[in-house]
């Protein structure tokens, strides 16, 4: 294994981690709520009235969080490498996949680690391993 | 049920402090996270600081809710309280990190990626959204067939 030193961040990263984990914290302590992205979207597809202006609110920060960057920072352009059909099945496989396994990297990983929640590290080691799996096969499985 | 007008403070500002970890972080970069999935390449750990980072900070403040039978505000938790491992929790989570690496999109970044106007980002969160749509379609006709 070689480390990529150029592209290493740990600084940004360490911070951006625990901005992370403070909104995690915040939603836990003042509204009783497990801040996982694909579990408060998922919510609003179901037809309960009481859950949605919670979740739209939060939605709304979340949304709103580039433009508030932008204002005091360069805001970073992604590269994307993936093409039109793969972008579709990987939204699919990640849409159904975080439903069936109630959660994602927010819920499981963040939210579900801190909580010590024995689901949550089984579902974010069964995460990473396909993450993992997925890109060897991608770059150097079918060389 | 009671709601606190403050509450809706926190879950706004929740949602901005949370976009712009994950955009400070690099979450919001496929090729960071493609590149910190790709252990056989060029490995570029950065990451895990991500996620180590959130994790320690939540630790205190959990099991302060643990303890708890409310919110500061009063009002009742919502906290997931199951510790079964199913195959539903496996399978979902393979599934989940096969689309991942894929393209390098997980739901928070994609949603902010598309307030930041990426169109690769859109079409994938649409897709994502047909996705979890396509789950509540199945996990009705499997309610009513079992009725």
């Amino acid at each position: 294994m070689t480390i990529d030193w150029i592209h290493f961040t740990p600084g940004p990263a360490l911070a951006g981690g625990i901005l992370l984990g403070l909104a995690a914290a915040a939603l836990a302590l003042a509204y009783g709520r497990v801040l996982g992205i694909s579990g408060i979207i998922g919510g609003l597809l179901r037809p309960e009235r009481a859950e949605v202006a919670w979740r739209l609110t939060f939605l709304l920060g979340l949304l709103l969080s580039p433009a508030l960057y932008v204002a005091v920072a360069t805001l970073p352009i992604p590269v994307i490498q993936a093409d039109t059909p793969t972008l579709i099945i990987a939204g699919l496989l990640v849409g159904l996949g975080t439903r069936y396994g109630a959660g994602c990297t927010s819920g499981h990983g963040v939210c579900g680690l801190a909580r010590r929640s024995p689901r949550s590290l089984v579902a974010t080691l069964t995460i990473m391993a396909a993450g993992f799996i997925t890109v060897f096969l991608l770059r150097h499985g079918f060389a | 049920m009671q709601q606190h007008p403050a509450q809706y403070g926190v879950l706004f500002l929740g949602g901005v402090v949370f976009g712009i970890g994950l955009i400070l972080s690099g979450m919001t970069d496929p090729t960071k996270v493609l590149a910190f999935l790709d252990l056989a390449g060029p490995w570029d750990p950065s990451l895990a600081f991500v996620m180590g980072g959130a994790v320690v900070v939540g630790l205190v403040p959990f099991a302060i809710v643990r303890r708890r039978t409310s919110t500061l505000f009063g009002t009742p938790l919502h906290l997931p309280n199951r510790r079964d491992i199913d195959r539903r929790l496996v399978l979902g989570s393979l599934t989940f990190g096969a689309g991942w690496g894929l393209a390098g999109f997980c739901p928070g970044p994609a949603l902010v990626s598309v307030a930041m106007l990426v169109p690769e980002a859109a079409i994938f969160t649409a897709a994502m959204l047909a996705g979890m749509l396509l789950f509540e379609v199945l996990e009705r006709l499997k309610r009513r067939r079992s009725n």
